[in-house]
């Protein structure tokens, strides 16, 4: 075959297009995608919770425990975790309250500030809450510089040299889990006690908590009680409207908790 | 008494049941913000009635407009530094933006609005430019050499070319205004959980009050500039603007009502508290001074036979007050229903500065921030002749001729 320069270089030129193209379009198959082919779905790191709030008894001790732990300014009114207590009363009236977000626990029979005879309460009930950590995290989404994020074990943390404090995360989040930390002054939530729990440790908050109401572990963990749980039990989630897929599991929700 | 306040708990009064973090986290600066931007593309949408769409009796508010918007514009991102809690970590919007989120595009869309804008200005000022550049010396004559960037040819052929570019300028410059002001809209319209805000209409609704509000604020300052100067105001100018203003305010009111009403209508789970905080709480600001005195009011003042300038005055200035009330609404009445549903927050701005905190949040820094485009504006004039090229008496007798014979030959 005889091939003029010019014929050699078009063929090259071509050949190395050709190789480049479809190489190029490797690019959609990402990392996670490709690590998913080897290690089945089931086999991913998930880091999920559960509360059980039919045993919550609003000490707020897992409140108070979480604000030492995670050195928030204790008597600063942000809270990474805190315990909302719900009551009805037989009219249909329900009273909601949360003060110091329970880091003080509910000692008096006092919601919103004032007394209730007990004949009149239908059902109260108390609600631990903290971060959710969304499989599709809203506050992740609208963050413009990228300085919140999802591990690889679906946990969502805030980067605090890199936030630029817009606030925008904190007014996408529907669980209000977001603040501005006082000192930094960055985005600040709930990381699931990341630096504990990646050591095998519990959070602070379960630590703290003596009736067995908060429960952390790995989703599709045969051997993790948050497993055994969510596949064997009727657990509900907040707000699942919002579309963020929320990775707490609630027991014994009512629907008057917002 | 805390030793750290939390963000927010300066400036909210909590009422009802509200989560422990929930705060009113956008305050007066993301008001002004909307507001600045909204008045940028208003008042280049009027300089581009006169440059695209050749509306001769626009010509002496078009150069005025393009500079005012420029003003506006680099005005437009300072709200933003005083409500950053980290201002220097601001250059990472350019360094990782995240284009998932609506406002990291801001710095782009921006940016290229800038350059249309500045683009534009050195066009239409370039004959202006050149001659000074040639007349004037010393520091100042240095300076107009500066701003020619080397380009002295003035001939009739470089004229017309120039022009063919203003106009396609202007109207590029259109759809980067509507956009740039449409993102905002969108950046408010995507919070989910702000259901005040959440609607598809939003961009429109901020559009079509952004194009109201520059409209109206170029009425304002050009009747004041011209008159500080005791220059001839051009009636047949006046009503045009009056008359761009009334199609809009239409468009807005229109827009703005369809959102109420099917709020009120569909009555989703958040209508019982939205209805109080449109009902009760902000009526006054919301019915009163942004419905009646900031849209219907202005409309009437507007359609009523034989409109006088003062009468064209004094409805921009309502519309411009009416437009920030609206802004003051969306803002601040979004973020004052709690998302529990069960509670309120008030926005209560510090007006006392006990605190750096409270000064930056307070009503001084966004004072000044308002009126720095009106000095802007000032020294601009200094440098290029934004109010003093006009039309005199006889220009205008002209144009209100030609005006009056197109009515009379459309009838």
């Amino acid at each position: 075959m005889n091939l003029s320069r010019r014929e050699l270089l078009k063929m090259g030129l071509l050949a190395v297009c050709g190789t480049v193209i479809p190489l190029g379009a490797l690019e959609i198959l990402k990392p996670e995608a490709a690590a998913s082919l080897i290690r089945p779905f089931s086999e991913k790191k998930r880091w999920a919770f559960v509360v059980d709030t039919t045993k919550c008894v609003g000490c707020g001790m897992c409140a108070k425990a979480c604000k030492l732990e995670n050195e928030i300014p204790f008597d600063t009114e942000v809270q990474r975790t805190w315990v909302e207590r719900y009551v009805q009363l037989k009219d249909g009236e329900v009273i909601i309250d949360s003060p110091h977000g329970a880091r003080y626990g509910f000692t008096k029979n006092d919601p919103q500030g004032k007394e209730i005879n007990e004949d009149d309460v239908a059902k109260g009930l108390f609600v631990p809450k903290l971060c959710n950590q969304c499989e599709k995290p809203s506050c992740v989404q609208v963050c413009p510089v990228g300085a919140t994020y999802k591990t690889d074990d679906g946990v969502v943390l805030v980067d605090r040299g890199w936030c630029i404090g817009c606030g925008y995360c904190i007014t996408n989040c529907p669980y209000l889990a977001r603040f501005f930390h006082p000192i930094t002054n960055t985005a600040d939530k709930c990381t699931f006690c990341y630096h504990r729990i990646k050591k095998g440790m519990n959070t602070a908050c379960m630590d703290a908590c003596s009736f067995g109401a908060r429960k952390i572990g790995l989703l599709n963990d045969p051997a993790s009680e948050v497993f055994k749980i969510i596949s064997t039990h009727r657990v509900m989630v907040l707000k699942p409207e919002y579309g963020n897929e929320p990775q707490v599991f609630y027991i014994g929700l009512d629907d008057i908790v917002r | 008494m805390e030793e750290h306040l939390a963000h927010g708990a300066l400036w909210t009064i909590k009422e009802g049941f509200t989560y422990p973090n929930e705060y009113i986290y956008w305050t007066i600066h993301i008001v002004v913000y909307p507001y600045i931007t909204g008045l940028v593309a208003g008042a280049f949408v009027l300089s581009s009635m006169y440059h695209v769409f050749g509306k001769e009796e626009l010509k002496p508010v078009a150069k005025f407009s393009l500079v005012f918007s420029f003003a506006l514009l680099l005005m437009a991102t300072s709200p933003l530094g005083l409500h950053l809690t980290q201002v220097f970590n601001s250059v990472h919007m350019i360094m990782t933006p995240h284009f998932y989120s609506a406002i990291a595009a801001f710095t782009i869309v921006y940016l290229t609005y800038m350059a249309i804008v500045l683009a534009e200005i050195w066009f239409v000022f370039r004959p202006f430019i050149v001659q000074q550049a040639k007349e004037k010396a010393g520091l100042l004559g240095l300076l107009y050499k500066a701003m020619t960037l080397g380009s002295f040819d003035v001939s009739e052929k470089a004229l017309h070319t120039d022009e063919r570019i203003i106009k396609i300028l202007a109207a590029v410059g259109i759809p980067a205004a509507c956009f740039l002001h449409g993102y905002v809209g969108f950046i408010f319209g995507s919070v989910k959980t702000v259901p005040l805000w959440k609607t598809p209409l939003m961009p429109f609704i901020f559009l079509m009050s952004a194009i109201i509000s520059g409209v109206a604020g170029c009425i304002v300052t050009y009747i004041v500039g011209m008159s500080l100067k005791r220059n001839f105001i051009c009636g047949a100018s006046i009503r045009s603007m009056c008359k761009v203003l009334v199609w809009f305010l239409v468009a807005a009111i229109v827009l703005e009502s369809i959102d109420i009403i099917f709020h009120a209508y569909t009555a989703e789970e958040f209508w019982s508290i939205m209805s109080e905080l449109l009902f009760q709480r902000f009526a006054f600001k919301m019915l009163v001074v942004q419905w009646l005195f900031g849209m219907i009011l202005p409309l009437v003042l507007l359609l009523l036979p034989r409109l006088t300038m003062l009468r064209a005055f004094i409805s921009a200035a309502l519309v411009l007050i009416g437009v920030f009330q609206m802004r003051w609404d969306v803002v601040i009445g979004g973020q004052s229903m709690s998302k529990s549903l069960a509670g309120f927050l008030t926005y209560d701005m510090p007006i006392i500065p006990r605190s750096i905190e409270a000064l930056k949040e307070g009503p001084f820094p966004i004072t000044v921030l308002l009126l720095m485009p009106l000095f802007l504006l000032f020294i601009f004039n200094k440098v290029l002749p934004v109010f003093t090229e006009v039309f005199n008496e006889e220009d205008c007798g002209f144009t209100e001729g030609l005006l009056s014979s197109k009515e009379n030959a459309k009838h």
